[in-house]
């Protein structure tokens, strides 16, 4: 219990101080987590509206692996990816296993599938409403994929804030292809997981804290960006 | 269909670009750098932040870690995904070199096992010195036992010494015999929640700083050695590695400087890691411009 109480000192005692190594995680932990989640928007996005809103032989198996993958395990995804990046693995020459990058790549494998699927049961239920509108004015699925995407706007950022959360709370994936390694590759859920190897119980919870508080801050400004744009629109 | 990108989706980009900065000055800090796989016993002990930046500031050669038990550590290194290996485990280390994927084996340092268990003490080994007999009475008293299980110089060592007392405690797991498939740290995390024994190198025991209660049961006589080597990866196997560099740490680690160094890094006044080089090989090396810079 003493832990758990000196957790919340040592929180804000880290907070107060912010010393410049921990600044440096909390930061390379959001860059990383927010490139992912904007590479995996960027592709996810019009991969579920086109699943939508594309009628082809396949499309139902597809959209019940993109639901399966919703799940994919991180340390699984890690394996995957430093297998490729290793040395000895196909993408070995680019050298880019132990670097932020690998980090990226492995948290964008595991949002893509998250903002794909949420993207897809979105448009697919606008599509539901707006279908007859659209094929009386004669707009074709691509023209469908961009209407339904901008009108769906406000719930797809739930989707990508969801592929965010995921992204920035695992710490499977980026413990074997970043490697851990301090000032290089250490996060914030890898120095977690580290402290309390170490038995400093307190700091790693205080550290947890602080991941939560971000997390927290983050969904916030997003939330109130999308109300203010919500009556901006309505 | 992003041209009609929105002030939500500007902000996000923006955040990213952001974000992007802080990046480029951690990869474009370490130009020069060596990759190392090393294990939590000196990770976790506070050794390598002991040791390294002296190394660093001298040579100019950051020194990346990966920490790893020593099984893992060695498959990284077979892999070419690390420029050395810096474990404890010398008959893994030696195999591995025979294998032609490492150079040359070196001595760096030493510390030794020992047995940590529970304040109560069930099985009553306290104060014993020979490790066997305390595995054969703690197996006896089915008194509960974390093994790291994965593969680490550890649990290569637990290991043997089981095989030495004739008990098999595969046959137990997952009754008192509990294998954790972690580092050290996360081992004595489990000992301790769970009133269990287990085997630890003194140099993480001592740093460690969950002990609760947990106390120090035995300490080997003689000793349980643990020995530590440095091995390079073989630059003829693997192009990319960083052979001169790498050979540079090496060198240092093995030299005076070096070895002063290990002896240096106390805990609460305790050496924890005993420096061994061979004497030959104790002279400053060639690769530092100035030796006694730090």
């Amino acid at each position: 219990m003493s832990d758990l109480s000196s957790a919340f000192g040592t929180a804000a005692s880290l907070i107060l101080h912010l010393d410049a190594d921990l600044l440096e995680i909390v930061l390379l932990s959001l860059q990383i987590s927010l490139l992912a989640t904007l590479f995996a928007a960027l592709i996810g996005m019009p991969l579920g509206a086109a699943l939508a809103l594309y009628r082809f032989p396949g499309r139902g198996f597809i959209v019940a692996m993109l639901n399966a993958f919703m799940g994919l395990p991180p340390v699984v995804v890690g394996l995957v990816v430093y297998l490729l990046l290793s040395r000895s693995g196909p993408l070995g020459p680019l050298g880019l296993l132990f670097t932020p990058t690998a980090m990226v790549i492995a948290q964008f494998m595991l949002a893509a599938p998250i903002i794909a699927a949420l993207t897809q049961q979105t448009v697919a239920d606008l599509n539901e409403e707006y279908d007859e509108q659209l094929r009386s004015l004669g707009a074709g699925p691509l023209r469908a994929m961009r209407t339904l995407l901008w009108d769906g706007r406000f719930s797809l950022l739930t989707a990508v804030l969801a592929g965010f959360g995921r992204v920035s709370a695992e710490v499977g994936a980026v413990l074997i292809v970043g490697g851990n390694i301090n000032h290089v590759t250490r996060v914030m859920t890898t120095t977690i997981a580290l402290e309390t190897s170490k038995g400093n119980l307190a700091l790693a919870l205080a550290l947890g804290l602080i991941l939560i508080g971000l997390s927290i801050t983050l969904t916030f400004t997003a939330q109130s960006i999308r109300d203010t744009a919500y009556r901006h629109y309505h | 269909m992003f041209v009609s990108c929105t002030r939500p989706c500007l902000l996000v980009i923006l955040l990213a670009c952001l974000t992007l900065l802080p990046a480029t000055q951690v990869t474009h800090a370490g130009n020069r750098f060596i990759t190392v796989a090393s294990t939590t016993s000196t990770d976790n002990s506070g050794l390598l932040a002991h040791i390294l930046p002296s190394f660093e500031k001298a040579a100019g050669i950051q020194v990346r870690t990966i920490i790893a038990g020593t099984g893992r550590a060695i498959n990284l290194a077979e892999r070419g995904d690390v420029d050395a290996l810096f474990v404890h485990h010398p008959l893994s280390e030696e195999q591995f070199v025979r294998q032609g994927y490492g150079l040359r084996r070196y001595d760096v340092m030493y510390n030794d096992f020992v047995i940590v268990g529970p304040a109560a003490d069930p099985a009553g080994i306290r104060g014993m010195d020979n490790a066997v007999e305390a595995l054969r009475k703690i197996a006896t008293a089915r008194a509960s036992f974390t093994s790291r299980g994965d593969d680490s110089g550890t649990h290569k060592q637990e290991l043997s010494l089981w095989s030495d007392s004739g008990i098999d405690p595969q046959q137990y797991s997952g009754q008192w015999y509990r294998e954790t498939g972690s580092g050290q740290g996360a081992t004595l995390n489990l000992a301790n929640a769970i009133d269990a024994y287990a085997l630890t190198d003194y140099g993480t025991w001592m740093s460690f700083t969950n002990k609760d209660n947990l106390r120090l049961m035995l300490r080997g006589n003689p000793p349980l050695l643990n020995q530590y080597g440095v091995i390079l990866v073989n630059p003829a196997r693997h192009p990319h590695v960083k052979a001169q560099d790498t050979q540079c740490f090496i060198d240092w680690l093995i030299s005076g400087k070096g070895q002063r160094a290990i002896a240096g890094f106390t805990h609460n006044g305790q050496q924890l890691f005993f420096p061994n080089a061979a004497q030959s090989t104790q002279a400053p090396p060639a690769c530092i411009a100035n030796p006694d810079s730090d």
